[in-house]
């Protein structure tokens, strides 16, 4: 095969699946049976570590509880009484609100950074030291780069003296700390990087000579972002686009921190029965966060079905 | 190739480099205000002006205070997430391997990485803790907590691999065992070093999602903490410049160590390349 370095160069979809099962002359086991043997040990954790707890939690919903202890049962209350409290709603209906526009804005962010790092940057050194530019604040913990945000915004913060000075505003901004403004600006800090990588690892794959091929046929740039370059990273897309909205919808920290007291967080929401040990509410509030996540992540993944673009 | 190899750059790549340039400044605009807040005086706060400078706050990080122990529970970070990158890269480069192949199972265990990824994080905490309570068993370091952590990690390091092994040519494995190499030798010498640099972009991964994990791990952690938890105790607690001084150490830390593997990384490739210099020209002699 001289032109293997050919091949794998093209976006997956364009491969042919038939080269890719070779026939092994010597083998004793038969090759699935050595494919389970290399994900046993995955399957085993997850099935352990995860379906187990996962499964647990839904039993424990149904669950009676009081004031000493739980008991178990099969009753629908704990369900009821979540459903029917207005503030679930209000709560999954900002912590929506702020996923959708948290996704827009990352989305816009990580696609054209990653557009400019694999199209743009020529070096290969330099790209990895851009990369490596935007990965630097995540070796910081999360708590420290959400809480930074405070005495930048705040009202004596760095962003207002750097307003006044340049004369925009006579007065320093209020909405900038403590409010919806910092919720989103700090979920935008710490999250952009999610979209970035998958969206550069899928346009990583796109082969420039078929850009090139779509310039000389005449496409102007808007169509060969929208007829090529787009539908070709769409996995990344949808990759970044599922990470962004779970990593939103589970968040515990950023609107307790950020919010002021304005908004709640349904996670937060969710840990506050767990200090009270009220385990079976927090069970069933658990239960229907994770099937509105599953829901979520389902659609995504019916739009594009990232399975077969990234396993074979 | 021409307008990517000619020097004249299209508009865009100015409206795209601004727009990079920008985002650069977003990152570490509010990162920088805490660097320089580290510094603050004896008497000053977490806010803006400055009174006076000092490396008071830094001193305070290296001494186990009432409100925290931040060495110890720095260390315990550090050993935990060891523990994590090494089993992560084990484990997931093992599945990323046998993923290359349909098996019956395949789409059930892909599924379920994909739901172990996206479920929210607390809430992994919470089962295993629940696991926990009914079983009678302590929460620890080394069980409860890296398991909650392993629940985020694998899902992340396989689907990292699938990106590494979709760039992998099977046929330099089929060449290998054409030239008679074991299964074993195969791995070793063909299949591991063609996959390194994704390999170990997997241990770095898993290192720092786990160093940095706060909520998978706060329920699941029993009575000693990890850093971030015990940073989460302090803000909790009593806000002062010490957290920043965290940051600013943390981030020295980081720099240093990717400065050190780039240079290593760069060494590297400079002897592979004289390598295969020296080797053409022993065969054009």
């Amino acid at each position: 095969m001289s032109t293997t370095g050919l091949i794998s160069d093209l976006p997956i979809g364009l491969k042919k699946t038939g080269s890719i099962t070779p026939k092994r002359r010597s083998t004793r086991l038969p090759p699935w049976m050595v494919s389970w043997f290399q994900v046993g040990p995955l399957a085993l954790i997850l099935t352990v570590l995860f379906a187990l707890p996962t499964t647990l939690f839904l039993i424990v919903s149904f669950y009676d509880y009081d004031r000493v202890g739980i008991y178990p049962a099969f009753m629908l209350d704990n369900y009821r009484e979540l459903l029917t409290t207005p503030a679930t709603w209000r709560v999954y209906a900002s912590s929506l609100r702020f996923a959708f526009i948290v996704w827009a804005i990352t989305l816009f962010l990580g696609f054209n950074i990653a557009y400019f790092l694999i199209f743009h940057i020529r070096s290969g050194v330099m790209r990895t030291v851009l990369f490596l530019l935007c990965a630097i604040p995540f070796w910081t913990s999360g708590i420290i780069r959400t809480i930074a945000w405070i005495p930048f915004l705040g009202r004596n913060g760095a962003f207002n003296q750097m307003l006044m000075g340049l004369g925009v505003t006579s007065h320093p901004l209020d909405f900038l700390l403590f409010s919806d403004f910092a919720v989103i600006i700090t979920y935008v800090h710490l999250f952009t990087l999610l979209m970035v990588g998958p969206i550069a690892n899928s346009l990583s794959k796109i082969d420039p000579a078929l850009m090139e091929a779509a310039r000389d046929a005449g496409a102007s740039r808007w169509r060969t972002m929208t007829d090529i370059v787009i539908p070709l990273s769409k996995t990344g897309i949808t990759l970044g686009s599922i990470l962004v909205f779970t990593q939103v919808m589970g968040d515990y920290f950023v609107v307790r921190q950020m919010s002021g007291g304005q908004s709640a967080s349904i996670v937060s929401m969710l840990s506050t029965e767990i200090q009270a040990m009220q385990y079976p509410p927090a069970s069933a509030n658990a239960m229907v966060l994770v099937i509105f996540v599953a829901i979520l992540v389902g659609v995504m993944m019916k739009v594009v079905d990232v399975r077969k673009e990234l396993v074979k | 190739m021409s307008e990517r190899i000619s020097d004249k750059r299209p508009w865009t790549f100015y409206a795209l480099a601004t727009l990079f340039g920008a985002y650069l400044l977003f990152l570490y605009g509010p990162m920088f205000v805490i660097y320089v807040l580290s510094f603050q005086g004896p008497n000053g706060g977490v806010t803006f002006p400055m009174v006076g400078t000092s490396v008071v706050w830094f001193q305070e990080v290296f001494q186990p205070g009432q409100m925290a122990n931040i060495p110890v529970s720095f260390q315990r970070s550090l050993s935990l997430a060891a523990v994590v990158s090494v089993l992560t890269v084990v484990i997931s480069v093992a599945a990323g391997l046998g993923f290359r192949r349909r098996f019956p199972g395949s789409g059930a265990l892909f599924y379920l990485a994909v739901a172990s990824l996206v479920m929210p994080s607390l809430l992994v905490g919470f089962g295993i803790g629940l696991g926990f309570q009914f079983l009678g068993w302590q929460p620890s370091l080394f069980t409860s907590a890296l398991g909650a952590q392993l629940t985020w990690t694998l899902p992340f390091g396989l689907f990292a691999m699938f990106a590494v092994v979709n760039r992998f040519n099977r046929s330099w494995e089929e060449a290998a065992t054409d030239l008679g190499a074991s299964a074993w030798q195969r791995l070793r010498y063909v299949t591991i070093p063609i996959l390194l640099p994704g390999i170990i972009g997997v241990a770095m991964g898993a290192f720092t999602l786990s160093y940095d994990e706060y909520a998978r791990t706060t329920l699941t952690i029993g009575p000693k903490n990890t850093l971030p938890l015990e940073i989460y105790a302090l803000i909790s607690s009593a806000t002062s410049p010490t957290l920043f001084a965290i940051g600013t150490l943390t981030t020295g830390v980081s720099f240093g160590a990717i400065l050190v593997s780039l240079l290593l990384v760069l060494r590297m490739q400079r002897r592979r390349g004289r390598l295969d210099h020296d080797r053409l020209s022993v065969t054009q002699a």
